[in-house]
């Protein structure tokens, strides 16, 4: 078998990676830097699992049901079933591994996380996401000293090798350049993109990396891979400015006790417990957003909604939140302990990208696509602590059906429970199965046009445009003003990447025009109700330069089985 | 508040070095070096102080809030992360920015740093057995799993050379989550593989503790791995 082609080392790209690795299967782990570089480092609050371990009886059914209606009942029922009842197995794995996940008298501590009724979230202080990649780097090592994983760092991917006509594409590799040397490559065989979030769309406005431009989504549309929910953007309620981007104030903090109020009148109001008496200032992001928005806006409010951390007590910034202190004292010259802070919503997830199904496959034969460029599991909006795991599980589940389908190494124990190898059972055996993989191909073409960046000028137009349009409030108006703006910018695209990145920008904001009803992170003032006709995938499609989006049936639930409800 | 900076450059073919000074205009406060690579590179009209353009400069960035190690760089002689040197730190408002040294430079900022991923290979840092998990060590496996990978600790080290066998504290901080979690038995390959590519290289000067910029208790997680390592050899 051919070694597979990962694009991106962050949470997925190692997943799959591993998962391939560990059936004897070789691929090339291609990023743009190395796995420490990768955004999954800074997830902070924690990973999702129904694992029970806080006496509340909590199942996975749960967890699914959480993560449903979280995303206002748009993601993918079969795949989010598939996320949620495997998510244990995910966990037990990562601590096999040796992540330090927060533990009491040899139990795992699980913490409250917004949209969820029940402590779910396993974490590791608040390096959740660093701890975890850390540990899946050391695994993957194992495997690149036997020559199984082939990393290559400092590359980039610039398109996929695609063949055939529409409706029936398939594609043979992938064309990447090095970096520092310039060079461009050739690698055939089959990908899996997992290559993060459209960050780069909105430079300076997201709490992610910068190294995540949004290319990659934006190059594979127009090679026509189908992307769905490009309107759900996700705007975390609790970030700070810091230099060149908006830092994230994990959930935690609210988690843990933390309160969000505006002054009206002069005096202190906690609006989302008053509204909220359930969830409180844990309801979804999308809802503590739109409150923070609304709130600000208000006449006898005082316009800026703060954050106040100072009732939790000195065990909790210690154990649980001592990373988080010492950024706010850096970054704002405060101590949370002492004081409130101010924040302000930011852009934090893309729950819309790339369109793939239960097994991870996008609609080009051999594509699959794994983590945050993807679409599935959150819908109209994603629950804290369920994007880690989407993009191991996902990763997983990508390699898994790669393996299968080409018959290769397929543990048994994963087909029956989809669980996660538990351990590590000597690989070295099962390795130089499968790693005859041709070597790379200098590539010799003399023009490749992609490899032109866009310039900086030309994206913040393109950000300022689609930033207008697709606030955390959006109207008809101002998002007919932002297309007319983005034809207006596309006329004037100097290269093929500002030319894919305007198609792009067009596709969103298309789709939250499509929209016409209010859900999850979708919030239209024109349409301020959900519209249950409209609960279907809105999906985007590129022919020819073309554009089409189209609303697509999603999946039926499933059902629960009694053996489901058991606890785990 | 106006900061010159005299950065050095280098050609990516030729290897060329040369130095180029820009002015530059900071808007506010809390703008770090990070901001203004990033602002110069996205001005088009920036021109150095003999008036000639200037091309993009080329350095690593990630994260942009000193998590992720791609910006290390040397800040006025000392290696920092770029987007954590704020510039009103620094009192005479002449900043030099070059790369750092101990690793070969692939174009004006940006090194090749694979030397360090290479060490750790050698050393052999990956579990081969599952994790055993005590309440007793979960800090070390915490501050064991913290490390940037950025390059600093070496380039302030008197003894990291690349090529040599001592792997530096970039090797070390991984290698001690591993001590921190393999059950006992599993640890006499692993201590070996200490021994020869840390212990004995290192002079305990703790340079690198002071330079770290994640902070990292190394001195901690040397006394602690020590430790492990003195029991085994009694044990044995
Ligand atoms: C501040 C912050 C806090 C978060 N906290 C949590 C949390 O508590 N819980 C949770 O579940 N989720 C959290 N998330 C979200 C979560 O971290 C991410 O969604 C998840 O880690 C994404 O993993 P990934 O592997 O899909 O992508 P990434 O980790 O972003 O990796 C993308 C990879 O693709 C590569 N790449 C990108 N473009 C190219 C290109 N052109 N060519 C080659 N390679 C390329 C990159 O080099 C990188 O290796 C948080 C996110 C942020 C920003
Ligand atoms: S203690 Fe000194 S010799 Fe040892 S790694 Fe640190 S700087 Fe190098
Ligand atoms: S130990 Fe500190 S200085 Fe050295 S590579 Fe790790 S984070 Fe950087
Ligand atoms: S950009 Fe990540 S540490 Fe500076």
């Amino acid at each position: 078998m051919e070694r597979i082609n990962i694009i991106g080392a962050g949470l997925a790209g190692l997943s799959a990676a591993i998962t391939l690795a560990r059936g004897g299967v070789g691929c090339n782990l291609i990023s743009l830097q190395h796995s420490e570089r990768a955004q999954s480092v800074l997830a902070e609050g924690g990973i999702n699992a129904a694992l029970d371990t806080m006496g509340q009886q909590d199942t996975f059914w749960e967890h699914y049901k959480d993560t449903m209606t979280g995303g206002g009942q748009l993601a993918d029922a079969d795949a989010v079933y598939g996320l949620t009842k495997h998510a244990p197995d995910i966990v037990r794995w990562l601590t096999a591994l040796g992540v330090p996940f927060h533990m009491e008298q040899g139990r795992l501590i699980l913490r409250n996380f917004g949209g969820q009724k029940k402590k779910r979230t396993a974490y590791a202080k608040s390096s959740t996401g660093k701890m975890i990649v850390s540990a899946l780097i050391d695994e993957a090592r194992k495997y690149e000293a036997a020559g199984v994983i082939e990393r290559y760092p400092h590359h980039e991917f610039i398109r996929l090798l695609v063949d055939g006509e529409n409706g029936k594409k398939s594609c043979k590799g992938v064309r990447i350049r090095d970096t520092y040397s310039g060079e461009l490559y050739d690698f055939s065989g089959m990908v899996i993109l997992a290559s993060g979030g459209m960050n780069g769309i909105f430079p300076g406005m997201t709490t992610g990396t910068v190294q995540n431009s949004g290319d990659v989504t934006a190059t594979v549309f127009a090679q026509g891979v189908t992307l769905s929910n490009l309107e759900m953007l996700q705007y975390h309620p609790t970030t700070i400015g810091i230099s060149g981007k908006r830092c994230l104030v994990t959930e935690a903090a609210r988690g843990e006790g933390g309160r969000l109020y505006i002054l009206r009148d002069g005096a202190p109001w906690y609006f989302m417990e008053e509204k909220y008496p359930e969830l409180k200032n844990l309801m979804p992001r999308d809802v503590v957003s739109r409150e923070m928005y609304f709130a600000a806006r208000r006449e006898d409010c005082g316009g800026q909604v703060y954050l106040d951390m100072t009732g939790l007590s000195d065990e909790i910034w210690k154990k649980k939140l001592s990373d988080l202190r010492e950024e706010l004292r850096r970054y704002l010259g405060i101590d949370p302990a002492k004081e409130p802070i101010p924040v302000e919503p930011g852009i934090h997830y893309f729950m819309g990208g790339i369109d793939v199904d239960v097994y991870h496959r996008t609609n080009i034969q051999n594509l699959y696509a794994a983590g945050e460029c993807t679409s599935q599991y959150h819908g109209a909006n994603r629950l804290g602590g369920n994007s880690m795991l989407g993009a191991i599980y996902g990763g997983k589940v990508a390699a898994e059906h790669i393996m299968s389908a080409a018959g290769a190494y397929f543990p048994k124990e994963m087909q029956k429970t989809g669980a996660a190898p538990a351990g590590n059972s000597d690989a070295s055996e099962r390795i130089a199965v499968m790693t005859d993989g041709k070597a790379p191909v200098l590539c010799t073409v003399s023009a490749e046009p992609l490899t032109e960046e866009a310039s900086p000028d030309f994206i913040m137009r393109l950000s300022k445009i689609l930033s207008d349009g697709l606030g955390i409030v959006r109207s008809g108006q101002r998002l007919q003003k932002a297309l007319y703006d983005v034809q207006e910018v596309e006329a004037e695209a100097k290269n093929l990447r500002e030319k894919n990145r305007t198609a792009l920008a067009g596709a969103m904001l298309r789709s939250a025009m499509m929209r016409t009803e209010s859900r999850g992170a979708h919030y239209r003032e024109d349409y301020p109700e959900k519209d249950e006709t409209l609960r279907k995938k809105l999906t985007a499609s590129c022919q020819e330069g073309t554009v089409s989006l189209n609303f697509r049936q999603l999946c039926d639930e499933p059902e629960a089985t009694a053996n489901d409800c058991d606890l785990q | 508040m106006q900061v010159q900076f005299d950065i050095l450059r280098s050609d990516r073919q030729t290897k060329e070095q040369y130095v180029q000074s820009i002015l530059y205009e900071c808007a506010d406060d809390s703008e770090t070096v990070a901001t203004a690579l990033t602002k110069i590179n996205a001005d088009s009209a920036v021109r150095d102080l003999h008036g000639n353009p200037v091309s993009a400069i080329a350095w690593e960035c990630s994260c942009l809030q000193k998590k992720c190690g791609a910006c290390a760089m040397l800040i006025d002689g000392r290696p920092r992360l770029a987007c954590d040197a704020m510039l009103k730190e620094f009192r005479k408002k002449h900043i030099s920015l070059s790369p750092l040294k101990k690793f070969p430079v692939v174009c004006d900022l940006i090194v090749d740093r694979s030397i360090l991923y290479e060490n750790l290979k050698v050393i052999g840092v990956w579990l081969k057995k599952e994790a055993e998990r005590s309440e007793k060590h979960d800090d070390m496996a915490y501050e064991g799993s913290r490390c940037l990978q950025c390059g600093c600790c070496l380039e302030v080290c008197p003894n990291f050379y690349a090529g040599g066998s001592f792997a530096g504290m970039s090797a070390f901080v991984p290698t001690a989550r591993l001590l921190s979690e393999l059950p006992d038995t599993q640890k006499k390959e692993l201590f070996e593989a200490y021994r020869a590519h840390i212990y004995e290289g290192c002079g305990k000067s703790l340079a690198c503790r002071k330079i770290c910029p994640a902070g990292i208790d190394i001195d901690g997680l040397l006394v602690n791995s020590n430790a492990m390592a003195v029991w085994k050899r009694v044990k044995r």
